[in-house]
């Protein structure tokens, strides 16, 4: 079995491959030790070989993984298995988000990550959503209900919800900061994007992909250029993981 | 030869360690040696300089001396680090002891023909280090270059002695962070500043001579003597002996593959600016016959297939090794830096035929306006030096290094991706600054690139 652990910053994600077909797969979030929480997730796979991916992924090879990859190529794998057609692809993660761009053969040609700033990112969405007391799965719906134009102006995430806070001060309803909120994070992808070069399709991975209004917002700025979700975004970087572990060839038996 | 070395101890002090060991420096037994009398003679904050100068040896052991199969004659290297806060600051009192100035630089655009020939020291004092920062930050605004920070901290610290060693300081007009800390610097320590133009057009090269001639009748002034025509002949003949021996490093590590890691060249790059010119000089030639013999013998660093990298972009200062130690963590090599801790300082030589002074000056601005810092416009010829170089070096991607808030370089790095993007070759953008918080996030775009070339 072939088993791709995405250790991020949030949480771990876990896919099991065999036969030519995902078998499996797991996402907790992450705490203290990570390493034993991903041993404990992927005891029951054994024997397998492990590839790791995300910011833990050093650490999870001092343990037990076979390889390393960066998240970059492994949402790059992840995404063109499961939809070949996609041309770029948008990774929102917890701790930072990257643009990728791939060729016809789901290679990476060119990628950008954000720098140092949350801004931009799911924390930066989890921050927010929480000053404004909105659980996180409805943060995105209740923005995608305002039509209401507000903005936010900094990048940073400190200076965003100071902003925020006096929005709230000044009687701004809640969805329409909501939005301002999304509209913030959306620019920041759409100018690395921009940056970066996208072709005809592009895919969104990681948890944020299932926050409905980033990806709308996304769309609709684009002119002629499909925005695809996969069905299981948080666990690309993983499939993508275990896809490269296999095609390393190592038998497991 | 010998000239150079008339500040006795220098010779032997280094020189016999290494015949004794004969053999690179294992890292238990390295150590930056410590001279708290000769440090508080010179003002400093010793005891908290003390544990700077711990930790420092610390990364140096971590980051270079835990890597394998280095060439033996990096040891004098090695030794120069041992000696950084030591053996060479006493070289470099016992000269100031005899009359000759001492003067720090920030720049390679200072003349440093000019000093030699005058029988003066000239001493880098870029900062590369995060830990003069806070000393920096609590005068200076936080959001200019940590290189203008780190080194306005150690003065403002009292935590290098280099700084404290100096006669004065010579600052130029590169950069706004530079020129209006000079400022404030000059309230520390006497701090004169040379203009240099923006533009290369003839009235700039005008200017720039008269700049020289100022340089030079300030550095007459400090050391008590006028320079003569010989003096100076035989200074541009060091000056271009040292660099000739950096070029020759230079095109020795270009090998495919490479019989030297890019940490290793860049120490060298950096010691560069605070050694003897002529010592270092030979040295460099000595590690430069090591090379050709590992190549002969097939070395490579750190294997025959690593993915070969060239750094372009801003100087990386003492002991700024952030990037190259992730790039060479990460299995690739570094093969070349198009930097002013690099080629900047080195492709160019100067003519040694010229016979009177004003000739000698003449070609002297001549050299140094090929010099192609981001601070000119426009600056065409940088591209193509970057392009040139990368075909040079063999290199399979360039990654374009700035430091944050370094406007010029951070613009103009603009035109070196879209030549990149025209020429075909993998290139990726780094701003960073000395802070170790964001290495995680570079450390994960470099093996992606790392990655994106090896397909
Ligand atoms: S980058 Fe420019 S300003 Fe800085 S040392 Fe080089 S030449 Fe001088
Ligand atoms: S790196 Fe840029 S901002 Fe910093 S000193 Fe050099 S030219 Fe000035």
């Amino acid at each position: 079995m072939f088993v791709g652990v995405d250790l991020g910053s949030r949480a771990i994600k876990v896919a099991a491959w065999q036969g030519g077909r995902l078998v499996d797969y797991k996402v907790r979030e992450s705490g203290f030790e990570p390493h034993r929480q991903v041993e404990e997730m992927i005891q029951e796979y054994d024997p397998c070989t492990v590839m790791a991916t995300g910011y833990g992924r050093h650490l999870v090879k001092e343990y037990f993984a076979y390889e390393v990859i960066t998240e970059i190529k492994a949402h790059a794998l992840g995404i063109h298995a499961v939809l070949p057609e996609a041309t770029t692809v948008v990774d929102i993660g917890g701790q930072d988000s990257k643009v990728i761009s791939l060729n016809a053969k789901g290679q990476v040609v060119n990628f950008q990550m954000n720098d140092k700033c949350a801004a931009g990112t799911g924390r930066f969405l989890e921050i927010m959503a929480a000053s404004l007391a909105y659980p996180l799965g409805e943060f995105g719906l209740a923005a995608l209900d305002s039509d209401q134009e507000v903005q936010i102006n900094s990048m940073c995430t400190v200076f965003a919800e100071s902003e925020v806070i006096s929005m709230k001060n000044r009687g701004v309803p809640r969805q329409h900061i909501a939005r301002a909120v999304h509209a913030s994070v959306a620019d920041c992808i759409l100018s690395m994007l921009n940056r970066v070069g996208y072709g005809d399709t592009i895919a969104f991975s990681g948890g944020v992909a299932n926050n409905p209004c980033i990806v709308e917002m996304v769309r609709r700025s684009l002119d002629n250029v499909r925005v695809i979700v996969p069905e299981n975004p948080s666990i690309i970087g993983a499939l993508g993981a275990s896809l490269h572990a296999q095609s390393q060839g190592r038998a497991t038996e | 030869m010998k000239w150079l070395f008339r500040y006795g101890c220098s010779e032997e002090l280094f020189l016999k360690r290494f015949e004794e060991e004969g053999k690179i420096m294992n890292a238990e037994s390295f150590e930056i040696k410590a001279c708290p009398e000769m440090w508080k003679d010179l003002g400093m904050d010793v005891e908290r300089f003390d544990k700077m100068r711990l930790m420092l040896g610390e990364i140096y052991r971590k980051t270079y001396l835990t890597q394998k199969n280095r060439p033996v004659k990096m040891a004098y290297f090695d030794d120069m680090v041992a000696e950084i806060h030591g053996g060479r600051i006493k070289e470099i009192l016992a000269a100031k002891a005899e009359g000759h100035p001492v003067i720090g630089t920030f720049c390679v655009y200072i003349p440093e023909e000019v000093v030699l020939a005058a029988g003066g020291v000239c001493v880098g004092l870029c900062g590369g280090s995060q830990g003069s920062i806070p000393d920096a930050e609590k005068i200076l605004p936080r959001n200019i270059c940590p290189m203008v920070k780190s080194a306005f901290g150690f003065k403002a610290g009292r935590i290098c002695p280099y700084f404290q060693a100096v006669d004065f300081v010579y600052g130029e007009t590169t950069c706004d962070a530079k020129k209006k800390t000079w400022e404030i610097l000059d309230t520390m320590v006497p701090t004169y500043v040379m203009e240099i133009p923006q533009m290369k057009k003839q009235s700039d090269r005008d200017m720039w001579l008269s700049e020289v001639k100022e340089f030079k009748a300030k550095v007459e002034e400090v050391a008590g003597k006028e320079v003569t025509v010989e003096e100076l002949k035989k200074a541009v003949k060091v000056m271009n002996g040292k660099r000739r021996a950096l070029q020759r490093l230079n095109t020795l590590r270009h090998t495919k593959p490479t019989p030297i890691s890019g940490k290793d060249v860049l120490l060298v790059e950096q010691i560069a600016f605070y050694d003897e010119p002529v010592r270092f000089a030979s040295q460099v030639n000595e590690l430069c016959d090591d090379l050709e013999q590992r190549i002969a013998a097939g070395e490579a660093v750190p294997g025959k297939d690593a993915v070969r990298i060239m750094v372009a972009g801003v100087p990386m200062a003492l002991p700024n090794w952030k990037l190259h130690h992730l790039v060479e963590g990460a299995g690739a090599v570094i093969v070349n830096e198009e930097s002013c801790i690099g080629t900047r300082y080195y492709k160019d030589l100067m003519a040694e035929d010229a016979q009177d002074m004003e000739t000698i000056l003449t070609d002297l601005t001549k050299r140094y306006m090929n010099i192609d810092c981001s601070c000119f416009t426009p600056n065409d010829e940088r591209i193509d030096q970057v392009l040139k170089e990368y075909r040079e070096s063999q290199a399979d991607g360039i990654i374009h290094y700035s430091l944050q808030f370094c406007h010029t370089y951070n613009v103009e790095e603009i035109r070196i991706r879209e030549a990149c993007a025209r020429e075909g070759i993998p290139y990726m953008f780094i701003e960073s600054d000395y802070s170790p918080e964001d290495v995680g996030q570079i450390q994960t775009r470099v093996e992606a690139f790392l990655e994106q070339i090896r397909g």
